[in-house]
C-alpha cells in the first residue's frame, strides 16, 4: 500500500479551536471556531448544524450562523439553558478561547429551498439557523420578512446585525409586545412564499398547528430532539474486521480509515471530510460515533454503516464487514 | 522605482493544451506545464493554468475565490453568451447551486443506488455473456459504450428512441469547454437537433414514473427545487452522465488489457474492482480539464490571479504529479488512489461518482468471472475531445477461464 502523505489529507480535522467566545445577549454567547492549523473547514449551507463534543464528553448540536464565504471560520450561538443536561452550561461557564472541541458534520436537515418570497419566524436562540438564510435571501434578491420574538430585548442576540436589514425585520420582545402575532403573519398559504421557523417547542407547535392545512413544502421547521447518545469517547478503541479476520486498535490521533489503510486493508475514499460518501463501510457490531455530513438521524440511529474517514466508535469495539 | 509586476515572474508558455498532437497524447504537455511552475501563463489564450496536484486541488475546493458561474470552459460568461442555458450544477455558484446539488446528490447517492445494484450486476453479466461469444471485439463500442447506454438511460427513465443522440451531445458539450477549434466546429451542424432532443427528454411527460428523472420532478413537487429548475437538472444527468462513464470504463479496460498481472490480481481479489476503477480514473483522467474564474484578486501557488481571470486546472496532470503520487505513470492496484481529482473535489465534485463506480464494479465483476486473460488485438485509436481523454477503438482478444 502506498503511504498517503499529501498535505491535503493531513488537513482533515476532527477538532475545532475556540478562537473567540463573546457574550452577545443575556444568556447567549457566540463561539468562533477555527481549524487548529487554520485550514479550510468543511463546506456548509444555510440551515446546517455541527455536533460539538465538549471536553466533558457531552455532544450537542448547534446551528452554524456565520458567513460561509469565510471558509476558515464557523460561528455558533449558544443559549444558557439551566434546565438542560449541562452542555450549554459547560460552554458558558467552562469553555474558553484556545480550547478545542471535537466536531461532526456539518449536516443540514433544514435546507433553504428556492422561493421568490420567504417569511422567517424565529423564537429566541432559534434565530441562529435563520441568519445565514436571511443573508442568502438578500443575495438572490428574494422578498423576505423576519418576525423575531424573545423574552426581552436584552435576551435577543444579533439585533445589531439584523438592524442593517431595516424594515424587513420585525423585533417583537414578549415583555413589550406580548406573544407573536402568528395569525397575522401566517394568515394564508401563498404558493410563492416559503415559511421557515425555528425556536422553542411551544412556538413550533403553534406554527405547525396554524399551518396544519397548508400544502406540503411551504412550511419548514427545525426541531432539535435531544437524543440520549453514548458519550463520545476520547480514548482508543478496537476495530474487528470480520471478513479478513484482522483486529486493530484505533488511537485518538488516527482516523479509522487511516488505521485500515495502515493495516493494508483497501478502503477507497475521496473527500476525507465525511461529505462525498465514497468510503462507506458496513458495521456488524458496536455503535459508531457518526461525524459525517451524509446520514440523517434515522440512518444514524440504525447504526449499520459508517464513514471511516471521520466517524469513530462509541463503544469499546466495532466490527466491520471488511 | 516601479514595483515589479507579479505577471513578469510567472513562467510563460506557448503550449496549446487543445491542439491535436496534445489531445492524442497529453502526457508531455502535462509534464511540461507541471514542471514549469505551480501556476503558468498560457500565452496563446491569455490565461493562467495549474498542473500540480496541490494547486489544482486548492482551486477546486476554494469555490469562494474560484467561481464556476462564469463558465467552467475557456469562454467567460461574464462577456460571452453561453451556447445553452447554463447548468444549474456545473455552471453555478452558491447560493444558486445549493438546492439543485442537494436534490441531485440524494437522487444519485449510495442509498438510492442500492435498489439498482442487483439489476445492474445481472445486466452486466448478460452483456458480458453476449459479447464473449466472440473472442475478439472492440471494448469501446461493445462494453464501454454498450453498458452505460444499456443501464443509465433506463435508470433516468427516458424512452428508448433517440438514445443514440446521447453520445454526440455529450461529445459536443465537452468540446465546448475548450477553445472554438475544429472539434467544436465539427459538432455544430447537429447541435440544434441534438439539443432539442435532449431538452425534450427532460420533460415530465416524457420521463418514466420511476427513476432519477421522476425523483427530480418529485423534489420540485415537494418544493425543494422549483418546477423551472427540474428539467435543467435532468439535463445535467443526460449531459454529464454518459460520455464520462464511457471513457472511464474504456480507461479501466485499456488498463487491464495492457497490464495482465493486474488483471490476474483482480481475478484473485475481486473486491479490488472499486479500487481498480478509481486507479484507472486517476491514471487516464477521462475528464482532463476544467476552468474556473477568479472572483477576487487571489493568490494560488505564489502567483496572483486577477479578479475576472480564467484559470485552467489540469486534472490529468495533477493525477500524475510526482509530488503527490509515487510512480504516477504506473497503473497499480496496490496503490491507494483515494484523493485523486479525476472526479474533481469540493462542492462541484462529480455528483454521479457513485453511479460510475457501480457501473464499473458491475462490469468488471462480470468480466473477472469469465475472462482469464485480456489483451490488445490490434491498434488502438483515440477519440479527440477538448475535455475528455477518450477512445474511439480498443480491439481486444480474450481467453476465457
Amino acid at each position: 500500500m502506498t503511504m498517503d502523505t499529501s498535505p491535503a489529507d493531513r488537513a482533515t480535522a476532527d477538532e475545532l479551536r475556540v478562537a473567540d467566545k463573546t457574550e452577545v445577549a443575556d444568556g447567549v454567547v457566540t463561539l468562533t471556531l477555527r481549524h487548529p492549523r487554520g485550514e479550510r473547514l468543511p463546506d456548509w449551507t444555510p440551515g446546517s448544524h455541527v455536533d460539538l463534543t465538549l471536553p466533558c464528553g457531552l455532544t450537542r448540536q448547534y446551528s452554524l450562523c456565520g458567513n460561509r464565504w469565510d471558509a476558515r471560520t464557523y460561528r455558533v450561538g449558544v443559549l444558557r439553558e439551566p434546565d438542560s443536561r449541562g452542555g450549554s452550561t459547560r460552554i458558558h461557564d467552562e469553555l474558553s478561547a484556545g480550547e478545542t472541541v471535537a466536531f461532526g458534520g456539518p449536516r443540514n436537515n433544514f435546507t433553504l429551498a428556492p422561493s421568490p418570497r420567504y417569511v422567517f419566524i424565529a423564537g429566541g436562540i432559534g434565530i441562529t439557523p435563520l441568519l445565514p438564510m436571511i443573508h442568502q435571501a438578500e443575495l438572490v434578491g428574494a422578498d423576505w420578512q423576519l418576525l423575531y420574538g424573545g423574552r426581552s430585548r436584552a435576551s435577543m442576540a444579533f439585533l445589531d446585525e439584523l438592524r442593517t436589514y431595516g424594515r424587513r425585520v420585525t423585533v417583537a420582545p414578549e415583555d413589550e409586545r406580548g406573544p407573536l402575532d402568528l395569525p397575522a403573519w401566517l394568515s394564508a398559504p401563498r404558493a410563492d412564499t416559503k415559511v421557515y421557523c425555528c425556536g422553542p417547542a411551544p412556538l413550533l407547535d403553534a406554527v405547525d398547528q396554524h399551518c396544519a392545512d397548508w400544502p406540503t413544502g411551504l412550511l419548514r421547521t427545525e426541531r432539535f430532539v435531544a437524543r440520549d447518545r453514548t458519550p463520545a469517547r476520547s480514548g482508543a478503541f478496537d476495530v474487528e474486521l470480520r471478513r479478513s479476520g484482522l483486529s486493530l486498535t484505533v488511537t485518538p490521533e488516527r482516523s479509522v480509515l487511516r488505521a485500515l489503510n495502515d493495516a493494508g486493508v483497501h478502503v477507497l475514499s475521496s473527500c476525507r471530510q465525511g461529505l462525498c460518501g465514497t468510503c462507506e463501510v458496513t458495521v456488524l457490531a458496536g455503535e459508531p460515533d457518526h461525524r459525517d455530513s451524509i446520514l440523517d438521524d434515522d440512518e444514524r440511529a440504525r447504526g449499520n454503516c459508517m464513514f471511516p474517514c471521520v466517524s469513530r466508535s462509541g463503544t469499546d469495539s466495532l466490527a466491520l464487514d471488511l | 522605482m516601479a514595483p515589479v509586476s507579479a505577471a513578469q515572474d510567472i513562467p510563460h508558455t506557448d503550449v496549446d493544451p487543445f491542439c491535436p498532437e496534445t489531445l492524442e497524447d497529453p502526457l508531455p504537455m502535462q509534464a511540461e506545464l507541471r514542471e514549469a511552475g505551480p501556476v503558468v501563463r498560457l500565452g496563446r489564450y491569455g490565461i493562467h493554468a495549474t498542473a500540480r496536484y496541490e494547486e489544482v486541488r486548492a482551486a477546486l475546493c476554494d469555490w469562494q475565490s474560484f467561481q464556476s458561474a462564469a463558465g467552467v470552459g475557456l469562454s467567460n460568461f461574464r462577456y460571452e453568451q453561453p451556447w445553452r442555458p447554463p447548468s444549474l450544477l456545473l455552471e453555478a455558484d452558491p447560493p444558486h447551486h445549493d438546492a439543485p446539488r442537494t436534490v441531485l446528490a440524494r437522487t444519485l447517492g449510495p442509498r438510492a443506488l442500492r435498489e439498482l445494484r442487483e439489476d445492474w450486476f445481472a445486466d452486466a453479466a448478460q452483456l458480458v455473456d453476449q459479447v464473449l461469444t466472440g473472442h475478439e471485439f472492440d471494448a469501446v463500442t461493445q462494453l464501454a459504450e454498450a453498458f452505460p447506454l444499456r443501464v443509465f438511460p433506463d435508470a433516468v427513465g427516458i424512452p428508448r428512441q433517440g438514445r443514440e443522440n446521447l453520445l454526440p451531445y455529450g461529445d459536443f458539450l465537452f468540446n465546448s469547454f475548450g477553445p472554438a477549434n475544429e472539434l467544436v466546429e465539427q459538432g455544430r451542424p447537429r447541435l440544434a437537433e441534438l439539443s432539442a432532443w435532449v431538452d425534450d427528454q427532460c420533460r415530465r411527460t416524457v420521463l418514466e414514473d420511476t427513476g432519477f428523472g421522476a425523483a427530480i420532478w418529485a423534489a420540485a413537487d415537494r418544493g425543494d427545487i422549483t418546477h423551472e429548475q427540474a428539467p435543467l437538472i435532468v439535463r445535467s444527468l443526460l449531459s454529464a452522465g454518459v460520455d464520462t462513464t464511457v471513457h472511464g470504463l474504456a480507461a479501466v479496460l485499456y488498463a487491464f488489457a495492457t497490464h495482465p498481472e493486474q488483471w490476474q490480481r483482480l481475478r484473485q481479489e475481486p473486491e479490488l474492482a472499486r479500487v481498480a476503477f478509481d486507479e484507472a480514473v486517476r491514471w487516464q483522467s477521462p475528464v482532463q480539464t476544467f476552468f474556473r474564474t477568479a472572483t477576487t484578486d487571489v493568490e494560488l501557488g505564489g502567483t496572483s490571479i486577477a479578479e475576472g481571470e480564467k484559470i485552467l486546472m489540469l486534472l490529468g496532470a495533477a493525477n500524475r504529479d510526482p509530488r503527490r503520487w509515487d510512480e504516477p505513470d504506473v497503473f497499480d492496484l496496490s496503490r491507494d488512489p483515494s484523493g485523486h481529482v479525476g472526479f474533481g473535489m469540493g462542492i462541484h465534485q462529480c455528483v454521479g461518482q457513485h453511479v460510475a463506480r457501480l457501473e464499473s464494479e458491475a462490469l468488471l465483476t462480470a468480466l473477472a468471472h469469465r475472462v482469464e486473460h485480456i489483451e490488445l488485438a490490434g491498434s488502438t485509436r483515440r477519440h479527440h475531445n477538448n475535455t475528455l481523454r477518450a477512445w474511439r477503438s480498443l480491439p481486444v482478444r480474450v481467453h476465457l477461464g
